[in-house]
């Protein structure tokens, strides 16, 4: 069972990304995605030090602050003292992940936790330390892949007006402040939730990768949140393979397949520009 | 300075101070606009233009001062307000078409967490229609031309069938025909009684179109009717030391006195 359990996960987690992932790209915000990955160590290792154990809900909620104050200074960054946001962006990014760095090396007796887990994760240790039938980490990331799907659902005018034209959103009353924490808390959520499987570094290459490969093949937003989705699940079912294939880390190989798909879909429409093009008018 | 108010104004700006980090963009705005007519707003670049009509729309705070539309503060009457932002202010290659984007200006019609439905999907072509684009209506954005793009974003503001309109510049890069259409459509939304309020470069074109002007630069120059504040004087204070645009813009005056005398 435990390949199918592998896939599924990593199918999972591969569409939350997509599906973030897409409004990220739009927003600009890729890398902010990125320092979120980051920056969510201070808080995994804090809740960790804080509540003693690998306690799941305290590691969510941490990180997922954790998430956020990066996006609040970044902001800050950014707005008030005038930095330039990809500035910004690094400063607070490394800044973050280094003080998580020195607070595992100060804390490495007490806790089991080490860079190397939280940065590559490890998706083959799926379901080995528990006998449930159906592996907690596959419940969590469904959980938060319904929320997502609910997110989008509910709020896609929202996202739409104020990912496209933030000035418009607001002049009809839009909150476009709300908007951004939601999404953002949502990456820092998802990070958190698939760092131990996937590694906080390999979930923004599923944050990115899908979506951009997405964005070169459609016009229409609904259209591009499945592709990404399905480019991510192709990626994840496909790595597990090479994977097994290699005999490498399944993780990494997840995100090879996706950065292999991203490459031959800008073949197929750098070959096929006019036919796609001609296609997509409508 | 001329600055003529008027009784029951439908646009009050009352010494207005905005600023961008500490430093004021925008000194002691004060005017009042009528309801139902046509408003140029003039000025150099970087008159804060823009900045006005953001502010009145409430995207940016206040320094000092107060704006009141229809005698209420924005957050009121949002509903029966529209603004077009500038068209370069968005990115055109989002994956979205046509009508996705007028019918962003049904977005209170249609309801929180709902869908659009036929009537807001008519109502959408309906206005496509009005800026001649029904053709278009399912076109990738980024595969429209500057000017049909200006004229998807006017259809978003006719489908919000507000009263008042703020425009920033909805003539910029646009042919002179459609420039024509466009016009015509904002002067029959006039005669219908709504108020339209648009940031204007072309100064040959500012007798025809307006009835009302704000000569804007930093500081309020001027405000008042049309004939009453196109005056060369105001205009030289207006766009003030730029010696060769100054000797232009008197004989944009003369030239345009011909036609008067007839
Ligand atoms: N986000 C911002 N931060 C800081 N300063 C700004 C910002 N936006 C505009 N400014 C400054 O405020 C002033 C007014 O800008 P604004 O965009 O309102 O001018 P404008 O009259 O619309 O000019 P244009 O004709 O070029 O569109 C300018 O000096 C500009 O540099
Ligand atoms: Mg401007």
């Amino acid at each position: 069972m435990q390949p199918l359990y592998i896939i599924i996960l990593g199918s999972l987690i591969a569409s939350c990304c997509a599906l973030l992932g897409c409004f990220l790209l739009l927003r600009k915000m890729t890398m902010l995605g990125d320092a979120i990955a980051h920056a969510v160590l201070p808080g995994i290792v804090i809740s960790y030090i804080v509540s003693g154990e690998r306690d799941h809900t305290a590691m969510l909620i941490g990180a997922t602050v954790a998430g956020l104050l990066t996006t609040f200074s970044i902001e800050f960054l950014s707005k008030k003292i005038k930095l330039q946001q990809d500035a910004a962006t690094g400063v607070m990014f490394t800044g973050f992940f280094a003080i998580g760095v020195i607070l595992i090396s100060l804390f490495a007796n007490k806790i089991d936790l080490d860079q190397d887990c939280v940065l590559y994760g490890e998706i083959g240790y799926l379901g080995l330390y528990n006998d449930a039938f159906i592996p907690i980490e596959i419940w969590r990331m469904l959980i938060i892949l319904g929320l997502i799907i609910t997110f989008i659902v509910l709020g896609y005018r929202q996202l739409l007006m104020t990912t496209f034209d933030l000035a418009f959103a607001s002049s009809v009353g839009i909150m476009g402040a709300l908007w951004q924490y939601l999404l953002m808390g949502f990456v820092s959520l998802t990070t958190v939730a698939s760092f131990e499987s996937v590694g906080s570094i390999l979930v923004v290459s599923f944050l990115i990768i899908p979506p951009a490969a997405a964005y070169l093949i459609t016009h229409s937003l609904q259209r591009m949140l499945i592709y990404a989705c399905l480019i991510g699940i192709i990626g994840a079912i496909s790595g597990y393979y090479l994977a097994v294939f290699l005999d490498s880390a399944i993780a990494a190989a997840m995100s090879v397949a996706c950065g292999v798909e991203l490459i031959l879909i800008f073949i197929y429409v750098k070959l096929w520009k006019e036919r796609v093009l001609s296609k997509a008018v409508y | 300075m001329i600055q003529q108010h008027t009784e029951a104004p439908i646009l009050e700006v009352h010494d207005l101070t905005v600023s961008y980090n500490k430093k004021p963009v925008l000194w002691g705005i004060d005017f009042t606009i009528p309801k139902g007519v046509m408003v140029g707003i003039i000025g150099p670049n970087g008159a804060g233009k823009s900045t006005l009509i953001k502010t009145i729309m409430g995207l940016i705070p206040i320094s000092s001062g107060f704006v009141k539309i229809f005698e209420e503060a924005i957050d009121k009457v949002r509903l029966r307000v529209s603004y077009v932002p500038q068209r370069e202010s968005v990115d055109w290659d989002f994956p979205t078409n046509a009508i996705d984007i007028v019918l962003m200006g049904r977005y209170h019609k249609i309801g929180l967490f709902k869908s659009p439905r036929k009537a807001d999907i008519d109502a959408a072509m309906e206005a496509l229609e009005q800026v001649k684009m029904t053709e278009f209506a399912q076109r990738q954005i980024s595969q429209l031309s500057g000017g049909q793009q200006q004229r998807v974003f006017l259809a978003r503001a006719i489908a919000q069938d507000a009263d008042i309109y703020f425009m920033d510049e909805p003539f910029a890069g646009v042919d002179a025909a459609t420039e024509q259409t466009i016009i015509e459509l904002l002067q029959k939304m006039v005669q219908k009684g709504k108020t339209v309020i648009v940031v204007h470069h072309d100064l040959q074109s500012v007798k025809k179109y307006f009835d009302w002007l704000l000569l804007l630069n930093m500081h309020l120059v001027a405000s008042g009717p049309t004939k009453n504040v196109f005056t060369d004087e105001l205009l030289q204070k207006t766009y003030g030391g730029k010696l060769s645009l100054l000797s232009k813009v008197g004989d944009l005056l003369k030239q345009h006195e011909f036609p008067h005398r007839e």
